[in-house]
């Protein structure tokens, strides 16, 4: 049994993190995951307390965006809506803390408030309370206000999960507020769009009528690198998401796919222009570009370190089939972590210590098995397999707590965009699309 | 379908070419034939036509509008583009200094008008240049070109030139070797299967592989260029080996 507690890191004290990293190595397995070896906090979602008229439809997006994002953050036992009390208290003096926190519902916090709109303006009281605690239950206490319209209503309420998430979820900052960028196939052209972390709100960023790959966007949500086909081949192109138009990166010789951000702001990529595929890094305007590997065979699909920045992990063919390998960010100290198969498209964990890439481990004509998702732990190359028989899995990309992986099942105009826990749990389909690429916060 | 995607600028150049060629004597002969038919013909009235550009001066890469204006016109073409609406305007790139002649012919008789563009081409390295160059040479049809040269096909996740795939590769140079006008791309392509950043560098792979084999038999480097597609453009999409096995190649092309 797959154990997962490197979450523990975050949620508890340092002293509970020396346990962690004293079992992780005690014991034959990986972790990963999400609050795996303590118990979820068991929280209810109330509904919010409206009055009828314009507030109506909007706190009815509020409420099930609230509890979809409680849900999804893999922290919490939240309350089934059959198995909580009807009432909607609208502050602290309507809430009635003993129905909440004893009987079925049995919750150790219950989130509640109102949810007003008039003239166009909505505004939302949102309060979280411990429902053991009768003397200072308060544990939250936030107002929120936005135009009203279903757009606000729904980032009002990803705002406030994230709070709850960050307050009770160890202090880690939630991704309600995130999003993911991914490929859009249709019409013989494929551009790069954007969604909500949840799926909802897709749109397209680019409309170049062309053939765009692999968006990478930057740590600071400024900009997103891609891959852009033109008669001379593929180039790294960037689009500026402050200025809502192309800016210039530096045009490079030959074939250049595959860019990848530095936490610092620098930009890895796959360059041919020595007539070979090999990593380059150069700065955020393509300026400065040198090279970081030098071998014969395809050297691709670099993924940075977020965590220190000092060191890359890639995919090289340099033995034959693809293979996943890390090295420090000047090419130096190469390391192979995969054993065989085909391993390909690597994502380092936020926190540095986990790689997730997409591998088929029985490649070849005819070869039973698939291309699955898999997290492997940097320091002891051991592995998990996170996906199974969903069809061929690839592009791997982690949330920026680390608790999250999405990935593209199939591709191109059929391709879709998944999520799932770092543990392989709570998979669902987010949208139609294709390497996806999830932002830094 | 990549051949009619040629950017403007190439085409034009060729047309240019053509225009310096053969127009300059062919407007003057219509111009001869049509002076003296004139007055005789007295049923039409005589077209008018003028042509602007703004602006007339461009650095290369830059682009100008044309904007034309005719009368009593039945036919009316600007040499390089072909036929065109009696009045409008359009947006060109031309790549080198071109003159836009504008000919109105209507039962009246037939009337021009030209307007100069100057390109300003930024001083080319001095070197091999001139052998090369589409506008001194020849690259014949394409249909000879694929007759001659045929596509280079790859093993299994292999970059590497197998014994037919050399022998492809070795007709290929003695082609280029017999025609020094023609350029050539040599596209990579790769089949469905795997990850799509990895096969855009394995289809490098690929066709850099033949380049250099081309390379090695004498041919120019600046002759051959090499554009990987991945799995992006692919020429069979049907999950069957032989349909892999099609799409596993390296396909040459003239670039024009």
């Amino acid at each position: 049994m797959l154990v997962m507690r490197i979450f523990k890191w975050w949620r508890w004290s340092a002293v509970l993190a020396v346990t962690a990293v004293g079992s992780v190595r005690a014991q034959d397995t990986v972790f990963t995951g999400t609050n795996k070896g303590a118990d979820r906090v068991r929280i209810a979602a109330a509904g919010f307390h409206a009055e009828v008229g314009e507030a109506a439809p909007l706190k009815q997006t509020f409420d099930s965006v609230l509890e979809s994002d409680l849900k999804n953050a893999g922290v919490f036992d939240v309350v089934a809506k059959s198995m909580q009390p009807q009432a909607e208290p609208a502050g602290p003096k309507q809430v009635d803390l003993a129905a909440w926190g004893g009987g079925a519902t049995a919750a150790a916090y219950v989130a509640f408030g109102s949810f007003t709109a008039q003239g166009g303006k909505a505004a939302v009281n949102a309060y979280v309370f411990d429902t053991h605690n009768a003397q200072y239950p308060q544990v939250i206490g936030k107002q929120y206000t936005d135009v009203a319209d279903d757009a606000a209503a729904r980032m009002m309420a990803h705002r406030f999960a994230d709070e709850i998430i960050l307050r009770l979820g160890g202090g880690v900052a939630g991704i309600a507020e995130t999003k993911i960028y991914y490929v859009h196939a249709g019409g013989g052209v494929k551009e790069i769009w954007a969604m909500d972390y949840d799926g909802a709100n897709p749109h397209a960023v680019t409309r170049l009528g062309g053939i765009a790959l692999s968006p990478r966007v930057s740590p600071d949500n400024s900009r997103v690198a891609f891959a852009s086909l033109d008669k001379y081949g593929f180039q790294i192109k960037m689009y500026s998401l402050l200025l809502g138009r192309m800016v210039s990166f530096a045009p490079q010789a030959g074939t250049n796919i595959a860019p990848a951000w530095s936490p610092g702001g620098q930009l890895a990529w796959s360059s041919s222009k020595s007539g070979d595929p090999e990593i380059y890094v150069a700065d955020a305007s393509g300026n400065g570009a040198h090279r970081v590997t030098n071998y014969k065979g395809p050297d691709v699909s670099p993924s940075w370190n977020p965590k220190t920045g000092s060191q890359m992990a890639w995919i090289s063919g340099r033995t034959g089939l693809p293979q996943m390998y890390t090295m420090d960010a000047d090419g130096a100290n190469v390391q192979r972590m995969t054993d065989g198969g085909y391993a390909t498209s690597v994502s380092w964990s936020p926190n540095g210590q986990f790689l997730a890439f997409a591998w088929n481990r029985k490649y070849g004509p005819g070869a039973p098995g698939g291309q699955d998702i898999y997290v492997m732990d940097v320091a002891s190359k051991k592995w998990i397999q996170l996906t199974n028989g969903l069809g061929q899995c690839d592009f791997p990309t982690w949330s920026p707590d680390g608790r999250h992986v999405a990935f593209a099942v199939g591709s191109g105009a059929r391709g879709q965009v998944w999520t799932m826990l770092a543990d392989g749990t709570g998979k669902h389909k987010l949208a139609g699309g294709d390497m996806p690429n999830w932002s830094f916060k | 379908m990549k051949r009619s995607s040629l950017s403007y600028r190439r085409s034009g150049a060729a047309v240019l070419a053509l225009m310096l060629a053969g127009s300059l004597a062919g407007c003057k002969h219509k111009k001869a034939a049509a002076a003296p038919m004139a007055p005789a013909i007295d049923s039409g009235v005589t077209p008018t036509a003028t042509i602007s550009a703004d602006p007339v001066a461009i650095d290369q890469g830059q682009s100008v509008v044309l904007n034309w204006r005719t009368t009593n016109a039945t036919a009316v073409s600007i040499e390089g583009i072909g036929a065109v609406n009696p009045s409008g305007t359009q947006t060109v790139t031309p790549s080198a200094s071109t003159n836009f002649h504008l000919v109105a012919k209507g039962d009246g008789g037939t009337m021009d008008a030209s307007v100069r563009v100057t390109v300003r081409v930024p001083v080319a390295p001095s070197g091999d240049t001139g052998a090369s160059s589409n506008l001194n040479g020849d690259m014949g049809t394409d249909a000879a070109f694929h007759a001659a040269v045929q596509d280079v096909y790859f093993g299994y996740d292999s970059y590497d030139l197998d014994g037919k795939a050399q022998s492809a590769s070795a007709a290929a140079a003695s082609f280029l070797s017999a025609h020094s006008a023609v350029r050539v791309t040599i596209g990579g392509y790769c089949d469905e299967r795997g990850s799509a950043e990895y096969n855009l560098a394995l289809g490098e792979n690929r066709a850099n592989a033949v380049k250099e084999a081309l390379v090695a038999a004498g041919v120019a480097p600046g002759r051959v260029r090499v554009v990987s597609y991945g799995k992006e453009k692919q020429f069979c999409t049907e999950a069957t080996a032989a349909c892999y096995a099609e799409n596993r190649r390296a396909q040459f092309n003239l670039d024009r």
